[in-house]
């Protein structure tokens, strides 16, 4: 069997006709089986959806109790048919609740990894390599200059500057699903015992997160806050409200960022961050060759980001390697309204 | 090396005066001697070593990694050593991955789903077991044991300032990869930035001398006073600062002072002031320069020519450092005088724009000075004195010198308004005569005023004879059309307004035309050496206080504008002049534009 009658890729997403599922559909479907809760990849109108149960539980606190007409939970490692094809779901490492997929049919095995990183992260079960045939791989930081560094060393920056500056309010802008949480978990292991502060965007999926045995210690949200009261703390926003009228309740606020990004300088000014945190929930480009080849896959199909110098590696490295040209991921929805917005 | 490359890191960012301070002062607080004393010679420029070439860079990194994939990373950075810093292999192999993965079959470190136990149930094929690299020893992406622990520490501040300092050209690209291999990104960027002397985080060396002041609650003033007596790692600095020693003394026979600088006077402003209280002279359209001589320990005389910003430029006029026989410092402008008459500012350009000073050039641009203001006489400072004494000071001092290219700049007689109006409608005449092409205004000075450095208020005034030209800067260039395609020829410059977080330019037009052909290739070359980024056919240039570059925007008039973040739009704006000699931080402001705005609507 070829791996492209196994799956294909098509308008609506990734499609496995044996299966009768598609993966992260775009469009709405008829079955859909979905990694992780990042609006690009969890969107709402499917018809049947099968993911873990924390993705379900955040779907719908995003868009409500009827997001799709049916849903199914699975853990990690379990395994379902669905027609001819085995399916499993494997921690990706990347936010709560986000899943690789492995499909299995008549002996060859394809894993669609989602989004995924395989640097430690205290908010979610850490990534696992899943032997294939065939991996699928995102490429968002998919050059040789990505490159993240420990998160620990970024949150002391973080703190290092609440020190210097304890007159101003820090404002650091992160996706709020996955990022925000892991941010506030690293500055507790860090040490930093103080209240954080949480634009209300942030709320539900934040408590959504300490509910699954997940401690953030002391969380406040910023609008019950006075503006002198807001000197010298820390406060998560979505980045699109770090820009934006918002900040003014804020004493001469410094704003920082969260994300892999950061690594380039012109991004970062671009976005007027005044202290950029390289802190990624994706794989960067040593992560991303490393994970490749431990999956002993080979061929490699690569999608949303940086496809062509990761395409030309995977060749280099004696890898069958195709760019899979779907549209509609990774792009950031960074509406502070619904906190919608894909993690990088 | 890495801590100085955090603080510089940290700089780049920051975009405000104070918390840059803060972060430089606190650096010198932390690290030892004689690093910070390396580091403040970084950041005031003072730093001497051969520059390494782009070229270098290119080649040291092609040794390393994959052509293409620099190829690719490149285009997406845009820069080349942030490209190379950030993609610099971590050993000298090309892959630093261990492979393959041992059987590995602990469990994950947090359950927070269960069924782990179902992983992989059937695999269809023999593949390699599973592995388990995220959250394992928190070290990232890279194994934390093996190599890591036994690499030699870093090269620190002082090791790679006094090793370049020394190093012969051909041993330069071994010494570098080594370092590259040494320090992490951080610590690459800076060093690449250092090495080949592109170092722009927007910090001026006032700044850091600020900085450093802070250190032992001193004024800068007090710092720059000194500050051409020492040199790098300015041990004896930073002791006098931290109280363990006495203030360096002066050793610089012929040091530099802060300039004082004029305010633009508005039509409202004379309602307040008493004519009687100013002494007039012209503004004349030159460079304002500062001649200073003194003698060293044997006795001999010293020159030096400065520019406002305190760069020593005596290297371009051999021929008018001689006239300074006398040890003291002049303010002055400098002009090209042919058969005693003052020629426009197009003809000093002229002889401002040549590497070499030839006799030949030096002939035909005869070089003049013409006195302002006398700082000091042989050993007494007197900026303290008020203007008006230092005036016959100065006419004293100049008659003393008797040399033709010194000359003195003649005061404008009046005794109201009225009469200086007049004369800055027509300065031939009131006593310029046939020199009045070459004056831009009139320059009103309080006689009772001191000599203070910056731009204090109500002491001295600028009255421009044209209101409508600005000193603006560059912001963005775009590529032009037809004949003009290949040279960025599109313009946006702005002026400084107050911003969140203090001064911030604002852009209020866009200009195409008004300059020479070879300005156009001195502008289009400081385009493509000082962009910042790229969006599309649009080029950021820098424009810091500190860098950047100023350009005399002539224009029709202006009016109120929506569609202009700054609020006003200009008719008809273009480059009258190019401004090399006006750092980006004295550019005209969006208060005189809006001020501009109300005389616009009186007439
Ligand atoms: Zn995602």
């Amino acid at each position: 069997m070829r791996p492209q009658d196994l799956l294909v890729p098509t308008p609506a997403g990734l499609c496995c006709r044996l299966g009768g599922f598609h993966i992260d559909p775009v469009r709405p479907v008829e079955r859909a089986l979905i990694t992780h809760a990042h609006s690009d990849h969890a969107r709402p109108g499917h018809g049947t959806v099968l993911a873990t149960q924390e993705t379900l539980d955040m779907m719908r606190l995003r868009y409500g109790d009827n997001f799709a007409g049916r849903t199914q939970a699975i853990r990690y490692g379990e395994t379902l048919r669905l027609d001819d094809v085995s399916v499993s779901f494997h921690p990706a490492g990347h936010v709560l609740g986000s899943a690789q997929i492995a499909m299995t049919c008549n002996g060859l095995r394809i894993v669609a990894s989602g989004d995924y990183k395989d640097a430690p992260d205290p908010t979610c079960e850490p990534f696992e390599v899943v032997p294939c045939d065939v991996f699928i791989t995102e490429a968002t930081f998919g050059l040789p200059v990505f490159r993240h560094p420990d998160a620990a060393p970024e949150v002391r920056k973080l703190l290092d500057s609440v020190r210097l500056f304890p007159e101003r309010a820090h404002l650091v802008g992160a996706y709020s699903l996955g990022k925000a949480q892991r941010v506030i978990a690293l500055l507790r292991t860090a040490g930093y015992d103080a209240p954080i502060y949480l634009h209300g965007a942030m709320e539900s999926i934040t408590h959504y997160y300490e509910s699954r045995g997940i401690a953030l210690g002391e969380l406040r949200l910023v609008k019950d806050i006075k503006k002198a009261d807001l000197a010298g703390t820390i406060t998560l926003a979505p980045p699109s409200a770090t820009s934006d009228i918002w900040t003014r309740r804020f004493p001469d606020p410094l704003t920082a960022f969260a994300s892999g990004w950061m690594r380039i300088r012109a991004r970062a000014r671009q976005r007027g961050v005044e202290l950029p945190l390289v802190i990624s929930d994706h794989a960067d480009w040593d992560g991303l060759t490393a994970t490749i080849k431990a999956t002993g896959a080979g061929e490699i199909w690569v999608t949303h980001g940086e496809e062509e110098a990761l395409v030309h590696w995977c060749k280099t490295q004696g890898l069958a390697a195709r760019p899979l040209a779907l549209v509609g991921y990774g792009e950031e929805d960074e509406s502070a309204s619904t906190g919608g917005e894909d993690a990088a | 090396m890495n801590r100085f490359a955090e603080l510089l890191d940290r700089l780049s960012y920051e975009p405000g005066r104070n918390n840059k301070l803060r972060l430089i002062t606190q650096y010198f607080r932390e690290v030892p001697d004689p690093d910070r004393g390396y580091a403040l010679a970084a950041l005031t420029g003072t730093l001497s070593f051969k520059h390494a070439k782009p070229g270098l860079i290119r080649e040291l990194i092609a040794a390393r990694v994959d052509p293409e994939l620099f190829a690719l990373s490149y285009d997406y950075v845009g820069d080349l050593s942030e490209t190379v810093a950030l993609m610099w292999p971590r050993t000298p192999t090309s892959s630093s991955i261990k492979e393959p993965p041992t059987p590995h079959p602990s469990p994950p470190l947090a359950t927070l789903a269960e069924g782990g136990e179902e992983v992989a149930a059937t695999p269809s094929a023999p593949l390699p077991p599973p592995l388990q690299r995220g959250g394992v020893g928190g070290g990232g992406p890279l194994p934390d044991a093996g190599q890591g622990h036994n690499k030699p520490p870093p090269p620190t501040l002082t090791e790679v300032v006094t090793t370049l300092a020394t190093l012969g050209k051909a041993e330069l690209p071994a010494q570098l990869t080594h370092w590259l291999d040494e320090l992490d990104e951080t610590g690459r960027w800076a060093l690449l930035k250092l090495v080949t002397g592109a170092m722009r985080i927007g910090v001026s060396a006032r700044l850091a001398k600020t900085a450093a002041a802070a250190l032992g609650d001193k004024d800068a003033h007090d710092v720059e006073l000194i500050w051409p007596g020492l040199i790098p790692p300015y041990l004896d600095l930073f002791a006098w600062l931290e109280g363990r020693a006495d203030k360096p003394a002066n050793r610089d026979a012929a040091p530099f002072r802060p300039v004082m600088l004029a305010h633009a006077i508005e039509t409202d402003d004379f309602a307040t002031l008493d004519a009687r209280d100013f002494i007039a002279e012209w503004k004349w359209d030159g460079i304002r320069v500062q001649a200073v001589s003194g003698r060293d320990d044997d006795g001999n005389i010293i020159a030096r020519l400065y520019s406002r910003t305190g760069e020593d430029i005596s290297k371009s006029f051999p021929d008018l450092l001689p006239s300074f026989q006398l040890p003291g410092a002049i303010d002055g402008e400098l002009l090209v005088l042919r058969e005693g008459r003052v020629q426009s500012f197009n003809v000093l350009q002229q002889r401002l724009n040549r590497k070499s000073v030839t006799p030949k050039l030096m002939k035909e641009f005869p070089i003049h000075l013409r006195a302002y203001d006398l700082l000091a006489d042989n050993e007494s400072d007197l900026r303290l004195l008020p203007f008006v004494e230092r005036r016959t000071r100065l006419e004293s001092f100049v008659a003393k010198l008797d040399d033709p290219r010194i000359g003195l700049s003649p005061v404008v007689p009046f005794h109201d308004w009225a009469t200086i109006t007049a004369a800055r409608a027509d300065p031939a005449a009131f006593g310029a005569g046939d020199d009045a092409e070459a004056v831009e205004g009139v320059m009103l000075k309080r006689r009772d005023a001191p000599y203070l450095p910056g731009r204090p208020k109500g002491q001295w005034w600028k009255w421009k004879r044209d209101p409508h030209i600005i000193d603006a800067v560059l912001m963005y260039a775009q590529r032009g059309h037809g004949k003009r395609s290949s040279y960025y020829s599109d313009y946006t410059f702005g002026v400084w307004t107050e911003g969140s977080d203090g001064d911030q330019l604002v852009p209020v037009g866009k200009a195409y035309f008004g300059f020479t052909d070879e300005e156009l290739i001195q502008i289009d070359r400081f385009v493509r050496r000082n962009t910042t980024e790229k969006f599309g056919p649009v080029r950021h240039v820098v424009h810091e206080p500190d860098q950047g570059l100023v350009l005399e925007v002539a224009f029709e008039g202006l009016q109120r504008s929506t569609r202009h973040k700054s609020g006003v739009a200009m008719r008809f704006p273009r480059i009258s002049r190019l401004r090399w000699d006006k750092p980006p931080r004295e550019a005209d402001r969006l208060e005189t534009l809006e001020r501009m705005l109300k005389t616009e609507k009186v007439h």
